[in-house]
C-alpha cells in the first residue's frame, strides 16, 4: 500500500496548493464560491492526510518491512505501544504527524469560523494553505515515509531512549503546541491582508492560542520527566538546543497571551501583538528546523537530512512576508489610546512582555550562536548551561516579582497609597517566609533564598486576590463563601485561570530551585554489601540481577534504602541491553517521598566485570513539585479555556448588531 | 499498485475533487457570487462596538476593584467619571436614529443606520 500513501500525500499537496492559490485569488477578487471551494480543499486535505497516516500506521502494525521507514524504526520484538509511537519516532513520520495536525487544525478552524468570522476566513485560508503546501511538499518530494525497499526479515528497532511511555504522549503534545501556533498566525495575517484592525482575529483565535500554549507547556514538562526518568543523567532540563526550541515559542506565546489583554482592554499594542504572533510561529518553525536539519547536536534531533535548507528558506519567506505585511499596514494599526501611568496593570504586562521577549531572544542567541560561529569561523562554539542559567536568573527573578505585583495593581493607574495597602499582606508574608527559610539554612544559596521569597510573594498575592475577590462577591450576592468563590472564578475565568497558572509557575520554580540549588550528589563504586551515605539516606548495594524483558536484557542492582536510620524498602537501578537495536540504556532508580516532594535518584553509571558498580546518587529536594505543577498548570489552563456563557453572549450581541446594521 | 490501493486512491481523489467543486455544483449559475465584505460603515460600527464593550468592561472592572479594595476611594472617583463619560459616548455613537445613513463617518462621529436597530448592550 505505499502507493496509496504516496497518492494521498500528493493529493494533499494538490489540495493545499489549491487552497493557497484559489483562496488568495478568491479573497482578492471577492468570489464567494471560489472562496468556499478553497475552504473545502483544506477540509479535504485533512481527509487525504488522514488516509496517508492510516497507511503508515497499518504498515507499522503489520511490521511491513518493505516500507523503509518501518524497517528503520521498528522490529518484530518491539512492543505494540512503541510500534505506534514509531509513527513520530523518525523524521518522515513526525513530519507526517505535523501535516496531519496542521490540516486537522486548519479544517477545524475553517469549520468553527465559517459563521463567526466568514470575511476574515477568506484571507486565512490561503495562509493556512501556504503552510500546508510547504509540509506536504516536503513529504512528497524531500522526505517521504512511503519509500520502499526489499522487505527484510526484521527491522532495526526503535532508539531505546524512545522506548518509554512518555514518548507516546510527549511528542504529539509538543506538536499540538507547535502546529497550534499556526492558527493565530494565519488569522493575524488574514486580518492584515483584509485590512481589519478590529479584534475579530483575536476573538477567533483566543482559545486556539491558549490551547497551543497549554499543549506546548505540558509537552515540555512531559519531555522533562522523560529526560529525568529515561535519559539518566540526573537532571530534567539540559538547555539542549531542541529543548530550547520548544521553550522559545512558549515564551513568545506567553508574552502574547498577556499583551493581547492590553489590546482587548485598552485597544493598544496592535503592532506588538501581531509581531509576537509572528515570532511565536517562526520560532515553532525554527524548532522544527533545528530538530530536522542536523545543524545542532542534540539527543532529541533526527539525523542529518536535506530538510534544513528547505526549512530555512520557508522561515525566511515567512519572516520577510509577514514583516512586509505589518510594515504596509502600520498606518491602520496605530493605537488611539496611550498608557496613562507606568504604575498600572497594563504597564506590568508590558514589563513582563519585555522580560519574556528578552529571555526568549537571549535563548535564541544561545541556540543560534554555534550555527553562526560555524558559519563565520568554521568552528562550532557551543553555549552551555552557565550562560542560560545566568540569564534565567536575570530575567526570571524580575518576572517572579511582576507575577506578584501584576494582580495587585489596577488597570489604568494606581496610587502609591492603594498599592501599599494591596502589597502589605503578600509582601509581609514573603518577608516572613524568607526569614524562616534563612533560619532553616536556605541561605546556603542566596539566589535560592531570594527566589523562594519572591515565590512566597507571588503565592501571597494570588491568595490575597482570591480572598478579596470572594469577599467582595459575597458582599454583593450573599450566600456561602464557596458559592461566592465559584461565582468569582466563573465570571472571569481567564483572570482566575491565569492566577492558577501563575501558581503552577511558582510550584515549578520552587521545584527547580530546590532540586538544583539545594541538591546533593555522591559518586562511588560499590561491591555487593557495601553502602553509600548521602544526606539522610544510606544506600546499600545488595546484589545484581539479570532478567529478560520483552525486547531487552535487563541488568538491575538491588539496593536497600534507609532514611534517617529506618528501612524504607528497596530500589532498582541498572541498564537495559536492547537486542535488535544493539544499544544500552540507563534505567535509573527513583524513590519519591510524597510528603516532602524529595527524590532519591540512583544512576548505575558502570557495571564492572568484577561485580562492582559505579553509582551516582542524587538527593533532589522538592523535585516532584515540578511534575505537580504540570497538573496545576493544566487545571488553570482548562479554567481559562472553558467557554464563558456571558462572554459568548457579549460577543454574539456585538457581531449580531453589526450584521443587523449591515443589512439595514 | 494493488487493485485495492488503486480503488481506494481513486475513490479518495474523486471524493476530494467533488467536495472541492461542491460550491460550483450546488450553485452552477448563482444570481450573486460576491463575498460579503464589511463596508466602511460596518467597520466603523465594529470599532465603536469594541470601544463600547471595552469601556463597559473597564467600568465593571473598576467597580469590582474598588469593592475589593484594590482601588482607593480617591483613585476610584478620579477614574470613574471619565470612564462613565466614555461609556456614554460610545453608546451615543452607536445609537440608531431615523436619519439617513452615513456611509463613511469620521472617527469622531457616530454611526447612524437608516432604520431603527435597537441597541443591545453587552452584559459580560
Amino acid at each position: 500500500m505505499p502507493e496509496l500513501g504516496r497518492a494521498a500525500l500528493a493529493l494533499c499537496l494538490g489540495l493545499a496548493l489549491y487552497a493557497l492559490v484559489a483562496g488568495a485569488y478568491a479573497a482578492k477578487t471577492r468570489r464567494r464560491r471560489l472562496a468556499r471551494s478553497a475552504q473545502n480543499a483544506l477540509l479535504a486535505a485533512f481527509g487525504a492526510t488522514g488516509v496517508a497516516s492510516i497507511v503508515l500506521l497499518a504498515a507499522l502494525l503489520r511490521n511491513d518491512f518493505s516500507f523503509t521507514y518501518v524497517a528503520e524504526h521498528t522490529s518484530r520484538e518491539l512492543p505494540t505501544a512503541y510500534t505506534i509511537s514509531a509513527f513520530w519516532g523518525g523524521q518522515e513520520g513526525s513530519l507526517l504527524l505535523w501535516l496531519l495536525i496542521l490540516t486537522g487544525f486548519s479544517a477545524a478552524a475553517v469549520a468553527l469560523s465559517r459563521r463567526t468570522a466568514a470575511d476574515l476566513l477568506t484571507w486565512v485560508v490561503p495562509v493556512l494553505g501556504l503552510v500546508a503546501t510547504f509540509f506536504a511538499f516536503m513529504l512528497v518530494v524531500v522526505s517521504s515515509p512511503f519509500d520502499t525497499q526489499l522487505a527484510t526479515a526484521d527491522g532495526a528497532g526503535l532508539n531505546p531512549s524512545l522506548q518509554n511511555p512518555y514518548m507516546m504522549i510527549h511528542p504529539p503534545c509538543l506538536y499540538l503546541g507547535y502546529v497550534g501556533l499556526t492558527i493565530p498566525f494565519a488569522f493575524a495575517m488574514g486580518a492584515l491582508l483584509a485590512r481589519r484592525t478590529d479584534e475579530l482575529w483575536i476573538v477567533a483565535t483566543r482559545r486556539w492560542t491558549l490551547f497551543a500554549w497549554t499543549a506546548l507547556g505540558i509537552g515540555q514538562l512531559l519531555g522533562s520527566h522523560w529526560a529525568y526518568v529515561e535519559v539518566g543523567w540526573g537532571g530534567y532540563y539540559a538547555w539542549d538546543p531542541v529543548e530550547n526550541a520548544a521553550l522559545m515559542p512558549w515564551l513568545a506565546a506567553t508574552a502574547f497571551l498577556h499583551s493581547v489583554m492590553i489590546q482587548e482592554k485598552r485597544g493598544m499594542l496592535k503592532v506588538w501583538n501581531v509581531l509576537l504572533v509572528i515570532l511565536a510561529f517562526c520560532l515553532a518553525l525554527f524548532g522544527t528546523f533545528l530538530t530536522r536539519s542536523g545543524v545542532v547536536s542534540s539527543i532529541h534531533s533526527f539525523t542529518q537530512s536535506p530538510l534544513g535548507g528547505w526549512f530555512l528558506g520557508f522561515i525566511t519567506l515567512i519572516i520577510a512576508g509577514s514583516l512586509a505585511l505589518v510594515i504596509t499596514r502600520l498606518p491602520i494599526l496605530r493605537s488611539k489610546t496611550r498608557m496613562e501611568s507606568l504604575v498600572s496593570r497594563e504597564a506590568t504586562f508590558l514589563y513582563n512582555n519585555l522580560l519574556l521577549v528578552a529571555l526568549c531572544l537571549t535563548i535564541l542567541w544561545g541556540v543560534a550562536f554555534p550555527i553562526l560561529s560555524e558559519a563565520v569561523h568554521g568552528e562550532q562554539i557551543t553555549v552551555s548551561s552557565p550562560y542560560y542559567n545566568f540569564f534565567l536568573r536575570v530575567f526570571g527573578l524580575p518576572l517572579l516579582v511582576l507575577m506578584a505585583i501584576g494582580p495587585l495593581v489596577a488597570w489604568r493607574r494606581a496610587s502609591l497609597r492603594s498599592l501599599g495597602r494591596s502589597f502589605a499582606w503578600p509582601a509581609g508574608l514573603a518577608l516572613v517566609v524568607g526569614a524562616v527559610l534563612l533560619v532553616l539554612g536556605a541561605g546556603s544559596s542566596w539566589i535560592g533564598l531570594v527566589a523562594y521569597t519572591f515565590c512566597a510573594f507571588v503565592l501571597g498575592s494570588i491568595g490575597y486576590e482570591f480572598v478579596r475577590g470572594t469577599r467582595a462577591r459575597r458582599a454583593l450576592t450573599g450566600g456561602s463563601w464557596v458559592a461566592a468563590f465559584v461565582e468569582l472564578v466563573g465570571r472571569n475565568r481567564r483572570r482566575y485561570g491565569g492566577y492558577i497558572v501563575h501558581a503552577a509557575i511558582v510550584l515549578l520554580a520552587i521545584g527547580i530551585i530546590g532540586s538544583s540549588a539545594y541538591d546533593t550528589v555522591r559518586e562511588r563504586t560499590l561491591a555487593p554489601g557495601q553502602s553509600l551515605a548521602i544526606s539522610h539516606y544510606v544506600v546499600k548495594y545488595d546484589q545484581l540481577v539479570r532478567r529478560n524483558g520483552p525486547n531487552a536484557t535487563e541488568f538491575r542492582a538491588i539496593l536497600d534504602v534507609k532514611k534517617n536510620g529506618s528501612s524504607v524498602g528497596t530500589l532498582e537501578s541498572g541498564k537495559n541491553s536492547y537486542r535488535a537495536e544493539d544499544q544500552v540504556s540507563n534505567e535509573v532508580g527513583i524513590r519519591s517521598d510524597p510528603l516532602t516532594g524529595e527524590d532519591l535518584y540512583v544512576i548505575t553509571d558502570q557495571i564492572n566485570k568484577n561485580g562492582t558498580i559505579a553509582f551516582k546518587v542524587f538527593v533532589k529536594p522538592l523535585v516532584n513539585l515540578i511534575w505537580i505543577s504540570g497538573l496545576v498548570f493544566l487545571l488553570g489552563s482548562l479554567v481559562a479555556l472553558w467557554p464563558s456563557a456571558a462572554e459568548q453572549r457579549r460577543l454574539a450581541a456585538r457581531y449580531h448588531e453589526l450584521r443587523a446594521l449591515a443589512r439595514a | 499498485m494493488s487493485a485495492l490501493a488503486f480503488a481506494i486512491g481513486a475513490l479518495l481523489a474523486v471524493t476530494c475533487v467533488v467536495f472541492v467543486a461542491l460550491p460550483f455544483i450546488r450553485e452552477p449559475d448563482p444570481a450573486e457570487d460576491r463575498l460579503d465584505e464589511p463596508g466602511a460603515l460596518e467597520r466603523r460600527a465594529l470599532e465603536l462596538a469594541e470601544e463600547r464593550d471595552r469601556a463597559l468592561s473597564a467600568l465593571k472592572e473598576l467597580e469590582f476593584d474598588h469593592r475589593t479594595g484594590k482601588v482607593s476611594d480617591k483613585d476610584y472617583h478620579e477614574l470613574v467619571g471619565p470612564l462613565r463619560a466614555r461609556v456614554a459616548e460610545a453608546l451615543r455613537a452607536l445609537e440608531p436614529t431615523a436619519q439617513p445613513s452615513v456611509r463613511d463617518s469620521g472617527p469622531g462621529e457616530g454611526v447612524r443606520g437608516n432604520r431603527e436597530v435597537p441597541p443591545r448592550i453587552a452584559n459580560g
